[in-house]
């Protein structure tokens, strides 16, 4: 029942939204070097907050962008959403 | 019977208006403006219902949703309704009305003689006792005795309604409290909804016998009614109750029909705040015996002679712990009822309350209690104490008071805390949650003049923090001046050898609690699920209190720190109708419809749902059955020709610059080395190495693809190359376009095919030098823009027609028709699944599972050769990705050709020879081959590959029979017919 503000399209209800996990994991720059250990931290292991926690979300029944939302997942308060920062690029990084 | 309990005078019915129903059988009258209840009683009916566990006699104990006893079944066939409280049903003419237990009649049954042997039953005894051979052996049993009503044997006749709407303010409640906030507010110009879950508004002034203004309440109602609904910023929505709170100020209500066109509605509201004027329920009293048909909440005997006129008894008791109850005497008195006593448990009781008891003649017993009560189908009188003296008191009711409960569930829904007040012997608003305000008697007030003026200035406040300037209303003076004090007075438990029931609606007693203790559950939550109080239909309105004092004075721990248990939403019982409003039968789901439907209507398609989408299973022609169409159209497909629609497939475009690098890292295959104009077969992983979808990679052009996904995966898939796209790897220029529903596709296959093609008018050439397997073109055929692929999934010579989805219908009936003089069939996904079963394709969800990697469907060495990195990839190369137990993909023969196989039966090594034994993998497909006139099929089985030529056992449902283990391609292994 959350009323989330895309920041493309401004507030809509929740049921536009797909969650997509925390923010901020991201893919080992060159996977094939990383220990099983690390390649499994990066796919199975999450902080699980209590509390403000960044998160993505798309806006799949909207305007189909990916955006990160901070959100109190105690509270369901949303703290403040903004455009997605993910810069990684980690193939290219790799390969230029 | 001839409602010999209803009083000559007073209350809110029509006497004109007589109402026929019928309980148990049984002809009866009431009036309308009755409940169910309010009808039973005027006929001197109390006992209508027996307790879930012990099979004892119970009667109407209450007048509101609180009702923990009277549960019935009203009307018949597919509106008859389970588990309805006899207190919140309207009478109407012609309502039938059912109790629910009681085998073989509610007046005697055989179900009682678990009351009698009750010792053997406490709390969790079907924990402990209904172990061997399992629970399920007694579970049919235990249902049917406990009996919670029967669901209706028909689909629900009735339509329901959803709606939602905004609001600035959300009263809940339209008692005094609820009314003089929306006074208050509607004036202010505030968007107000007000709700109220009884037939009519007005809270308690319905059945308060005081003065406003000097007139009875029903004036200044009527005022303050008139004035409310001629506001246009004012919605009432009576029969309307607000079931639960959710986040971000949502609340949901549900409306009872007073439409004919819908029986109920369910609405969320989304408002600014949220004002709860719910009042408070009046609590139980512990004492042995306290749960005879006849002993009733002291505020509902005072609801049903002032409401409704009714006497619920002709010679009442009255047992409080708190002053309350004192209002019940004087206005039974005024009626002219017969008060033999009022039992007061507090040592000290207020000298006014005594004088005006005195005035009135009616004894009070003053710091006494009740030890004992009599009478199995009706209270017939009760034995108590005083000072060491024992007493009998004749009575076939008896009133009693525990005090009351402020109605704070929506709070806690929303996150709101609760603290203990002392005073009141109740749980009281602690922090409120954000934009939550609570006023009246849910807020603990008790006289009505405290409610009024309090009410009227936290409404004040509300509306100045929304914004908007509110003004003082007038409060009407309340009459006489109410003596009520605050104060409930805390009873210790007795200690007695017979029953002192905690909830009756669960049959949870006093030993059940202490028997709860002796097992350690001590905590509250555990308590509750130990004993099961408060967990039935009523959720202990009633008896929460009574049980968490309990568990207080057995441990000895203070209340505030025992807390509550957890309120969780809905407040009352929703119906499923009404969750479920506008998305049964027909209207489930969308659906989705093939651009050609007409045609193949015409053509008699079977049609079946497959994700969403109609699509025809099969065509059927005169006096065939599915599955002979079946074979047929799989063998015309391998002998001549045929045509499918494979229309839903997913169509995703992607360019840039880019394009070609950002698939090289979605797709396990390669993408790079891949020409324009040609196509691949590609498999997409995620990142555990788990296979997600697969699909053909048309390059159109250097740097414009079209992906084909599986139809269930199109919009997944679509979501899947966008995240990435997106979140890891914003700086590949790539654009990401879903075309699936512009394009219609046919597929024409069979070795006819491309004579089909070559008699149309067409700019393409066909022939297999000009446009070989596995690769596209684009051009015109019949005037339409087309394109065109060499992709097969039959084994046979194939090519997928993509033209403009708005030609569909046309284009359709040409093929059909220029296909005609060379045998065309159209065939559907069944034909589908049989022919590419035969050829050994995998289907992505049916052959595969969450676990399934490309070694295990044989894609190993495409994805090891690959060098450079791609989603999945480093998942690979883990250790258990090379196990060689995993479950692999292998072809299924039974050993005698007629026998059949059916997909889901488990693998057992050849040395068990009965179940259950650990699988070694399943059947995932399996079909009848009209080629092959046998039945194949594909398996995942562990370490599979390595064990082609052996037999291996399949379990299915009890059966043993042994298969063969073979390649999994039966028809054409070396590809020569789909090259040509």
């Amino acid at each position: 029942m959350l009323i989330i503000p895309c920041p493309w399209c401004g507030p809509r209800d929740l049921t536009e939204f797909r969650y997509g996990g925390e923010a901020a994991v991201n893919r080992p720059l060159s996977p094939e070097h990383c220990s099983d250990a690390e390649w499994a931290n990066y796919l199975y292991y999450r902080n699980n907050l209590k509390g403000p926690q960044l998160e993505r979300w798309v806006h799949a029944w909207g305007c189909r962008q990916w955006f990160e939302l901070q959100r109190d997942t105690a509270t369901h308060a949303i703290i403040e959403t903004r455009p997605s920062a993910a810069e990684s690029d980690s193939l290219l990084a790799d390969s230029s | 019977m001839s409602q010999d309990y209803r009083l000559q005078q007073g209350g809110q019915i029509d006497r004109q208006q007589i109402l026929n129903f019928s309980f148990n059988g049984l002809a009866l009258q009431g009036y309308a403006g009755d409940s169910l209840a309010s009808a039973l009683l005027a006929n001197g009916i109390h006992h209508v219902a027996r307790s879930f566990k012990f099979h004892r006699p119970r009667g109407i104990y209450s007048a509101g949703e609180e009702e923990p006893n009277a549960l019935l079944e009203t009307g018949e066939g597919a509106r008859r309704v389970p588990n309805n409280r006899a207190t919140m049903v309207p009478l109407q003419e012609g309502l039938t009305a059912k109790s629910q237990i009681g085998w073989p009649s509610l007046e005697f049954d055989l179900g009682r003689s678990l009351d009698f042997s009750h010792r053997l039953w406490p709390a969790g005894f079907y924990n402990k006792t209904f172990k061997w051979p399992s629970w399920h052996f007694w579970e049919g049993m235990i249902r049917r005795m406990a009996g919670l009503g029967r669901a209706p044997d028909e689909a629900d006749p009735d339509h329901y309604e959803q709606t939602n709407c905004h609001c600035d303010l959300l009263i809940c409640g339209a008692g005094p409290a609820g009314l003089i906030a929306a006074l208050v507010a509607g004036r202010s110009g505030l968007q107000v909804i007000i709700a109220d879950q009884d037939e009519q508004f007005g809270g308690s002034l319905n059945w308060d016998s005081c003065l406003l203004d000097g007139s009875p309440a029903g004036a200044w109602l009527a005022t303050c009614l008139n004035e409310l609904q001629a506001l246009p910023n004012v919605l009432l929505l009576p029969r309307t109750t607000v079931s639960a709170s959710y986040d971000h100020q949502v609340a949901t209500l549900l409306q009872r029909g007073h439409n004919p066109a819908w029986r109920e509605c369910l609405w969320t509201v989304r408002s600014r705040a949220t004002l709860l004027a719910t009042g408070a329920i009046e609590q139980s009293q512990v004492f042995p015996d306290n749960d005879r048909p006849g002993i009733m909440l002291a505020g509902a005997v005072r609801h049903y002679a002032n409401r409704y006129a009714v006497a619920a008894g002709r010679r009442v008791v009255i047992s409080t712990n708190n002053d309350s109850a004192y209002q019940t005497a004087f206005d039974l008195r005024h009626h002219g009822i017969e008060v033999a006593a009022v039992i007061d448990q507090r040592p000290a009781v207020p000298a006014a309350m005594l004088q005006q008891q005195h005035d009135l003649g009616i004894v009070v017993y003053p710091a006494a209690q009740i030890i004992a009560t009599c009478g199995s189908k009706r209270l017939r009188g009760l034995c108590m104490q005083q000072a060491g003296k024992r007493q009998r008191l004749q009575c076939d009711v008896l009133a009693v008071s525990g005090g009351w409960a402020p109605r704070l569930h929506l709070l806690c829904h929303a996150r709101g805390s609760l603290q203990f007040n002392t005073q009141g012997q109740a749980f009281v608003p602690g922090k409120l949650p954000r934009g939550f305000a609570v006023a009246g008697g849910a807020a603990g007030d008790t006289t009505l003049a405290e409610v009024f003026t309090r009410t009227e200035t936290s409404t004040i406040r509300l509306c100045e923090l929304l914004g908007a300037s509110a003004r003082h209303v007038h409060q009407p003076r309340v009459s006489p001046d109410n003596l009520q004090s605050p104060e409930v007075a805390s009873i210790p438990l007795q200690a007695s050898r017979k029953r002192q029931w905690l909830d009756l609606a669960h049959d949870v007693t006093l030993g059940d609690a202490k028997l709860a203790v002796r097992e350690a559950y001590t905590e509250v939550e555990h308590f509750k699920r130990f004993t099961t109080t408060g967990m039935s239909v009523d959720q202990g309105k009633t008896g929460n209190i009574n049980a968490f004092l309990a568990l207080s004075s057995i441990t000895g721990r203070a209340i505030e720190d025992i807390g509550t248990t957890t309120f969780r939403p809905p407040y009352t019982p929703v119906t499923l109708g009404a969750l479920a409003a506008g998305h049964t039968g027909e209207d489930y789901q969308p659906k989705r419809i093939l651009a050609a439907e007409n045609t193949h209507r015409s053509l008699a398609a079977c049609f079946e749902d497959y994700g969403g989408w109609q699509r025809p299973d099969c065509y059927p022609r005169k006096g065939e059955s599915a599955e002979q169409a079946i074979h047929r159209e799989v063998l015309r497909v391998r002998s001549c020709l045929g045509v499918y629609v494979n229309s839903p497939i997913g169509k995703i475009e992607v360019r840039g610059p880019d394009a070609s690098e950002f698939l090289h890292r979605m797709y396990m295959n390669k993408v790079h080395g891949l020409a324009a104009g040609h196509c691949r077969y590609g498999l997409m992983l995620n990142e555990g190495g788990v296979l997600i979808d697969d699909g053909i990679i048309i390059r159109l052009a250097e740097d414009h693809f079209l992906l084909n996904t599986t139809s269930g995966g199109a919009s997944r898939i679509l979501g899947w190359l966008e995240e990435w796209s997106q979140t890891e790897w914003p700086r590949l220029q790539v654009l990401i376009d879903d075309v699936s529903a512009q394009w219609a596709n046919f597929t024409l296959a069979g070795p006819r095919s491309r004579e089909l093609l070559q008699q149309l008018d067409s700019s393409i050439d066909f022939s297999a030098g000009a446009l070989p397997h596995m690769q596209v073109t684009q051009g015109e055929i019949a005037g339409l823009q087309a394109r065109v692929n060499r992709i097969s999934f039959s084994g046979e010579l194939s090519f997928e027609l993509n033209i403009a989805a708005s030609c569909a219908n046309e284009f359709l009936q040409l093929l059909l028709q220029k296909g005609e003089a060379l045998g065309i069939t159209a065939y559907g996904i069944e034909a589908l699944m049989t022919l590419r079963l035969e050829k050994g394709y995998m289907h992505v969800g049916s052959d595969t599972d969450g676990e399934t990697i490309p070694d295990d469907v044989g894609w190993g060495q495409a994805a090891r050769q690959k060098s450079e990195d791609y989603l999945g990839k480093r998942s690979l190369a883990r250790a258990a990705s090379a196990e060689p137990h995993r479950r692999q993909l292998v072809g299924l023969l039974t050993l005698q050709p007629e026998m059949a196989m059916r997909a889901g039966g488990h693998f057992l090594p050849a040395s068990v020879k009965r179940a259950p034994a650990e699988t070694q993998g399943w059947i995932t497909s399996a079909a009848y081959s009209p080629v092959l006139q046998r039945y194949v099929a594909l398996g995942m089985l562990r370490g599979g590959r390595a064990r082609l030529g052996q037999t291996v056992q399949v379990y299915d449902a009890g059966r043993i029979y042994p298969v063969k283990i073979v390649p999994s391609c039966f028809v054409d292994p070396i590809n020569q017919r789909m090259r040509s």
